[in-house]
């Protein structure tokens, strides 16, 4: 009777979690073992304030009794605390997970959209997580076990005095398809493949390229009735030799045919990521001419970007936007922009300059004065210039869906393919 | 209308009006009360007065209300386990109900709820989910077994629960299978010695086909207890491998790395001709890389193992260099780590990249990274040879810059390589003297007025420099002065004429005004060497000193081999075995990778194995002390009494080290990582059942700790007289005395135990808790008759060494439960360590010499053993007595020198000088043993011999 309390039972993953926003309030806290105190949380609090940056507080900290792992996500930290050896990569991937599904629930992973909503948040990572151990992650499940909330659904409740949790068990888990449910029914049969890749790159000062990949997701939103079996192919599909699939897809079928074949999870998902890393395959779509200098004694500098079309395939790179952080001795700039506007914040030296579209005839070009705090010395760093861009219709790696085939289901559904590039981490060295 | 109303408090008591709400007649306002409730809960506050009337809403058909007040009872039925036993009886039914949702949640809670009193009720409900005909029902009483085995394992095993659970691992649906998998190695891991998940061919094969069938995070259990089970042959590793490298293409970061640590750890197996061992080598780079392109937290994580990675095998990144170039947003953490492998990466073929982007991170605005980029620049000319010259015009260039910090650490780097490379650098020394005055950090002020001392002969002003230096020497840190006074003495040696007075000042101010002892220490030294002998001190000062490393940083490679095993968890994040730093790591098993296959690749490893070594025995290594108390006999004693425990981390990897790595070089057989060890480990039969003990944790504790100070000694011949151990009024009446002997092989443990209460004793059963040397009871105790009022019985424990190893402090203690019918009992006692000195501790004479040699000097400890009569002859034989065995004995000046060896029964050979001086009582020992730890223990086994 005496003994409740024992050390050996406290060796479990994830012991408490605490949500905490950026002025450093903790809004909600979980414990899946015996309560935490908050105080626990005071080390994370000196961290940050160690990192200055909140990006910069390192995810795994450690305290004399736990290990504090956190993410950062949507201004949130998620602080979860860990007492013995656990994997990392483990407690971090769930804690995206666990973001992913407030996501998923309520629109967005907000302070206010959490708060609003308590009791669902609870009953979630409650169906998450027991004893340690994962319980349910896919949201298809989740959402058959606890329903989430709408705001016709909260009226309807509050007049019928029915409740939104799910009263029957999630189909799927019935299933060797955990992902799915069993009974989907749907009028319009459709499945869209949105190819989406995004160039990661460094360019250095002379415009060549220091280092460049591409980054692929085939992000799928598929609306098919009943239990079809899907098979994707690809017209060139020896572009795709590091590739991480969603579980729906047979990797044997792939290793042997090269063919993605699977039976969907219902609704949106990720069916694949992929890395291209081949540096002559990577296709870099602007380049960038730069002159940024500053003059000693002057307390002033010149700056003049110019943006323009490279490998583009022929299309148009549109949503161009550059972002330059200036030197801290920078006190203002007076600049002009050819084409679109031009910011810049005097506190975080941040220069947003939202370019819109390349027009080849006539390249966008911003230039002019950079003001220096006087008396300050000339700033020693280069800024980078960050570009974002976006190319439709284009996978800049060459990468085209042959076909698609459902096997399983009689009706003839509705399928499109849309392809687009962006930049991911594009940037330039001046 | 969204739940933050739910916030809202009234000015009255809140509790108070809760519980009025609690209490209503109307469902509705019921529900809404368990919903504050439950909200207050989630900001932290304390509702746990409210149980009673959360609990009576318990009964109701409503779902919702159900499923909230279930939310609420796992919150606080572990810290209310007597209040949530009331609820029991609805847990029960509810595991009857139709509904399977309900079903799980009640055996889920019931699992929570942490009292032995309630797994009575437990038992049947949880045999029925566990075959329950949902599979959601399953998968929750998988997990309920794991709870229910750390409050009673005993009973789980009695009632067959872990064969249930381990027919899961076949079930048809893949969450059970993931959570049957993950409950068992949860079960293994926190009972090491339950034999439970013993991996044979088939049992992985099993695991093998279930890792393709369950949930990402079912495969992170299956993969990561896949890594624990160690291939009988490298056809085997190969087909594991095989199996597992699909998992690499996981969308779940998590999964992708057990994957690669099962491979890596395989890998080792395989012979590097194999063309399957390139292909695979092949395999592990794109998913590594690709691990850096997720979020910034997984990168990291994923960064530090790929450290580990690069060290370990550098060829599978070696063309990768370029992802690992540096971002201006990524965060800083991200950033420092990329670094650091970038010049792991660093050889001929890459290094001009690498310097065009270290000297573009040089101009970065975050000070730490600018410095450490600046330091990196340096280390890629100590690495790469061909780089040197690069490196010093990139330094050059940024001392240039002018910018303070970056000159600094410019300047540190560059004495380093003017140690790696003397005489060639030189021509820079006019540039770095130039930025002397804007140097204020003590490390940069000591690294450039250790190249001025250096270089004195080539700087002319070299007097001048260090002059000015000399008028704020109190001001200046400790490695400053010290440097200072080095270099002003070199600058005499070299420049006798017009420094003299200058060597004078610092003498002066170093042994006279200063009151730091090394300071003084060295000045006295120098002034000494140079008033006596100035031929001398130059010999001295001036020396050749030897080149410095390549790579200093550099995990040291048992280490590295130990961390390999871990990737993926903490301990790679913090480079430092588990035991290092999990609070509460309960005897971590030592992992280490698996020997080679194939005779081509034990000769390459240079450290000699020792013919003599080669044993059958499997040898304990040590793991770091964890939880002392809370693992005895896998009862709940409450927080671990550690005793001081070895907290800085420097000790705690030395001493893996030595225990860990020393052994498996010196063994070469498999260590860790296979349950089978720990299999052997509890057995003594009649097992004590926790669930009957209810001795009051206070006096347990206070037992343990006079007892072990009352038996801190030993004492005694080779067979010490039996002390009291345990005295009868810390055991209700039963009085404990012991010994331990060592006879033919034989450890065992000669008690008395007398009954010194009214009533009779009986039902007696013992047994140990982990231990350094894994000593455990060999066979029950048997007590034939029950012991009756003042009498006395005496029995031999014998003993063996196959037990579960926990390193303990001191590392000869040992704790023992004993029960009898009235209660059970703890004490500890310290056992000799010449019990456990084997039969074959003899080793070669060649042998000796080599193994003396090779254990490094600092393993070396002396010790003085006072005022023992004997002579060498006889020393020698009282020795070899106890499996002390003399090797050799020379006469050496007068003094007999008595060569000896023993070994223990883990396998960790002892080396020993013994320098006996005749009519000297007093003689020295010195032992030499690549585990030192234990060398405190044998001499006193040698005092204890000797003077007995």
């Amino acid at each position: 009777m005496m003994r409740s309390i024992r050390a050996s039972s406290e060796r479990k993953m994830i012991h408490s979690l605490f949500l905490i926003n950026c002025s450093g309030d903790i809004f909600l806290e979980k414990h899946w073992k015996s309560v935490v105190s908050q105080s626990v949380c005071d080390y994370f609090f000196e961290a940050q304030e160690k990192a200055a940056d909140v990006e910069n507080v390192p995810p795994v900290i450690s305290t004399p009794h736990h290990y504090l792992i956190s993410i950062y996500r949507e201004k949130i930290f998620f602080v979860s605390v860990i007492q013995t050896e656990v994997p990392p990569l483990f407690v971090i991937e769930f804690l995206h997970r666990v973001a992913d599904t407030f996501q998923d629930y309520f629109g967005e992973c907000s302070e206010t959209a959490i708060k609003d909503n308590v009791v669902i948040v609870y009953e979630l990572l409650e169906e998450m997580l027991d004893n340690g151990f994962p319980l349910a992650t896919e949201s298809n499940i989740l959402k058959e076990l606890i329903k989430p909330p709408t705001i016709l659904r909260s009226v309807v409740n509050s007049i019928t005095g029915s409740s939104n949790m799910g009263d029957t068990l999630p189909t799927g888990q019935l299933s060797n398809i955990p992902w799915r449910r069993a009974v989907v029914k749907y009028t319009n049969n459709e499945a869209y493949f949105d190819v989406i890749e995004e160039i990661d790159a460094i360019i250095d000062k002379s415009g060549s390229t220091v280092f460049a990949e591409i980054q692929g997701v085939i992000d799928s939103c598929i609306k098919l009735a009943g239990m079809p079996d899907l098979s994707l192919s690809f017209m060139n599909p020896r572009l795709l030799d590091d590739v991480s699939f969603h579980p729906c897809i047979r990797f044997k079928r792939w290793e042997s045919e090269r063919v993605l074949s699977f039976i969907p999870p219902d609704g949106n998902f990720r069916l694949i990521s992929y890395r291209v890393s081949s540096q002559n395959l990577v296709a870099i779509p602007v380049y960038v001419k730069h002159t940024i200098s500053f003059k000693e004694n002057l307390s002033s500098g010149r700056f003049d970007v110019t943006i323009g079309p490279k490998q583009n395939m022929g299309k148009t790179v549109e949503g161009v936007i550059a972002t330059v952080h200036m030197p801290k001795a920078v006190l203002n700039m007076n600049l002009t922009a050819s084409q679109g506007s031009y910011t810049f914040d005097p506190v975080t030296k941040v220069l947003t300059w939202d370019v819109g579209k390349i027009n080849p005839q006539k390249l966008p070009n911003l230039k002019g004065i950079v003001n220096l705090q006087s008396g300050a010395p000339k700033p020693e760093e280069n800024p980078s210039v960050n570009i974002q861009f976006k190319i439709q219709q284009l996978a800049i790696s060459g990468l085209k869906v042959n076909r698609l085939d459902m096997y399983g289901e009689k009706y003839k559904p509705f399928k499109g393919v849309k392809y687009i590039t962006k930049a991911g981490k594009f940037q330039v060295r001046t | 209308m969204t739940d933050s109303k739910y916030f809202t408090t009234t000015k009255k008591g809140e509790i108070f009006e809760l519980k009025a709400e609690l209490n209503s007649d109307k469902k509705e306002k019921k529900k809404e009360a368990v919903k504050k409730v439950i909200a207050s809960m989630t900001v932290g506050k304390d509702v746990s007065a409210l149980f009673p009337d959360v609990v009576n809403c318990m009964q109701t058909d409503n779902l919702e209300l159900k499923k909230l007040v279930y939310l609420y009872l796992m919150n606080y039925a572990k810290s209310q386990p007597d209040m949530a036993i009331m609820a029991v009886n609805t847990f029960v039914k509810d595991c009857e109900d139709p509904n399977p949702l309900i079903r799980a949640l009640a055996v889920r809670t019931m699992g929570c709820i942490r009292v032995d009193k309630i797994t009575e009720y437990l038992c049947e409900p949880l045999r029925k989910c566990l075959k329950d005909e949902d599979p959601y029902v399953r998968k929750t009483a998988a997990v309920c077994v794991a709870k229910l085995h750390d409050i009673n394992a005993q009973l789980v095993e009695d009632q067959g629960f872990l064969d249930t659970l381990k027919d899961l691992i076949s079930d048809s649906n893949p969450m059970v299978v993931a959570n049957a998998v993950a409950a068992l190695s949860e079960i293994a891991e926190s009972h090491p010695s339950s034999n439970l998940l013993d991996l044979n061919p088939q049992s992985i094969n099993k695991l093998l086909t279930a890792l393709n069938e369950c949930t990402e995070w079912g495969q992170i259990f299956i993969l990561d207890c896949l890594a624990n089970y160690m291939p009988k042959d490298d056809r085997e590793a190969q087909s594991i491998c095989e199996r597992v490298t699909p998992r690499l293409s996981h969308a779940n970061s998590a999964v992708v790395l057990s994957a690669v640590k099962v491979l890596m750890k395989f890998m080792e197996m395989l012979s590097k001709d194999l063309d399957y061992y390139g292909t695979l080598l092949k395999k592990l780079a794109p998913p590594l890389v690709t691990l850096l392109s997720a979020e910034p937290e997984l990168q990291y994580v994923a960064l530090r193992n790929i450290n580990l990675i690069v060290q370990k095998r550098p060829e599978i990144l070696k063309h990768e260099m370029k992802v690992f170039f540096v971002k201006y947003n990524d965060p800083i953490y991200v950033k420092l780590e990329k670094l650091d492998i970038m010049i792991r990466l660093a050889s001929q073929a890459n290094i001009a990249q690498v310097l065009a982007e270290l000297k573009e991170y040089a101009t970065e605005v975050d000070v730490d990274f600018v410095r450490k980029a600046v330091r990196a620049i340096g280390r890629c000319a100590i690495k790469v040879e061909q780089s040197a010259e690069r490196c010093v015009s990139t330094l050059l260039d940024l001392i240039q810059t002018k910018v303070n910090y970056v000159v600094q650490e410019a300047i540190v780097v560059i004495k380093d390589i003017f140690r790696k490379y003397p005489n060639k650098y030189e021509s820079v020394i006019a540039t770095l003297c130039e930025n002397l005055d804007s140097l204020d950090e003590p490390e940069a002020r000591a690294a450039m007025i250790w190249i001025v001392g250096e270089y004195a002969e080539r700087i002319d002003n070299a007097d001048e420099l260090l002059e000015s230096f000399l008028e704020g020497f109190h001001d200046e840190s400790t490695q400053v002065q010290l440097q200072l006074l080095t270099a002003i003495v070199k600058l005499f040696l070299k420049k006798p004429t017009e420094t003299q007075e200058l060597v004078q000042q610092v003498l002066s101010l170093a042994t006279q005004d200063s009151d730091n002892p090394d300071l003084r220490d060295r000045g006295y030294i120098y002034w000494r060497l140079l008033s006596t002998d100035p031929v001398a001190a130059k010999e001295v000062v001036l020396a050749e000193k030897p080149l410095i490393s390549e790579e200093t940083d550099l995990i040291e490679p048992t280490l590295l081999d130990e961390l390999i095993c871990y990737i993926g968890t903490l301990a790679s994040v913090y480079h430092k075995p588990p035991s290092a730093f999990v609070e509460g790591s309960r005897g971590v098993v030592h992992k280490s990778l698996p020997p080679r296959s194939g005779s081509s690749e034990s000769a390459e490893s240079p450290d000699a194995t020792p013919s003599g070594a080669q044993t059958s025995e499997q040898p304990a290594v040590i793991p770091t002390q964890g939880d002392l108390l809370g693992d005895l006999l896998n009862l709940d004693l409450g927080p671990p009494v550690s005793s001081p425990p070895i907290t800085t981390s420097s000790v705690q990897m030395g001493a893996v080290d030595l225990l860990g790595g020393g052994l498996d070089s010196l063994l070469r057989s498999d260590v860790g990582g296979s349950p089978a060890m720990g299999s052997a480990s509890f057995t003594a039969p009649n097992a004590v059942m926790p669930a009957s003990l209810g001795a009051p944790i206070s006096s347990g504790l206070g037992d343990l700790f006079e007892l072990a100070g009352g038996v801190g000694t030993l004492s005694g011949s080779y067979v010490a007289p039996k002390t009291i151990w345990l005295p009868a009024m810390k055991a209700k009446g039963l009085e404990i005395s012991g010994t331990f002997s060592r006879q033919v092989g034989s450890i065992s443990m000669d008690l008395l135990l007398t009954n010194k209460a009214l009533q009779v004793m009986s039902d007696f059963a013992i047994q140990f808790n982990r231990n350094s040397f894994g000593l455990a009871p060999a066979a029950p105790l048997h007590v034939h008759a029950p012991l009756a009022p003042n009498q006395t019985v005496e029995l031999s424990l014998p003993l063996n060494t196959v037990g579960s190893v926990m390193k303990m402090d001191p590392l000869n203690n040992l704790q023992v439960a004993v029960k009898n019918n009235i209660d059970v009992f703890y004490f500890s006692t310290l056992y000799p360590l010449h019990i456990l000195f084997v039969e074959d501790g003899k080793m070669e004479r060649q042998m000796f010499l080599a193994t003396w040699k090779d254990i490094p000097n600092e393993n070396e400890a002396q010790f003085q053993i006072k005022d023992c009569p004997l002579n060498a002859d006889a020393v020698s034989s009282k020795l070899q007595g106890s499996n002390i065995f003399t090797i050799a004995k020379r006469n050496v000046e007068g003094q007999d020198m008595l060569y000896q060896s023993l070994k223990l029964t883990n396998g960790i050979w002892v080396l020993a000088e013994l320098r006996i001086q005749p009519g000297n009582p007093n003689f020295t020992l010195s032992l030499k043993c690549r585990a030192p730890e234990v060398s405190q223990y044998v001499f006193q086994a040698y005092e204890t011999i000797l003077k007995n």
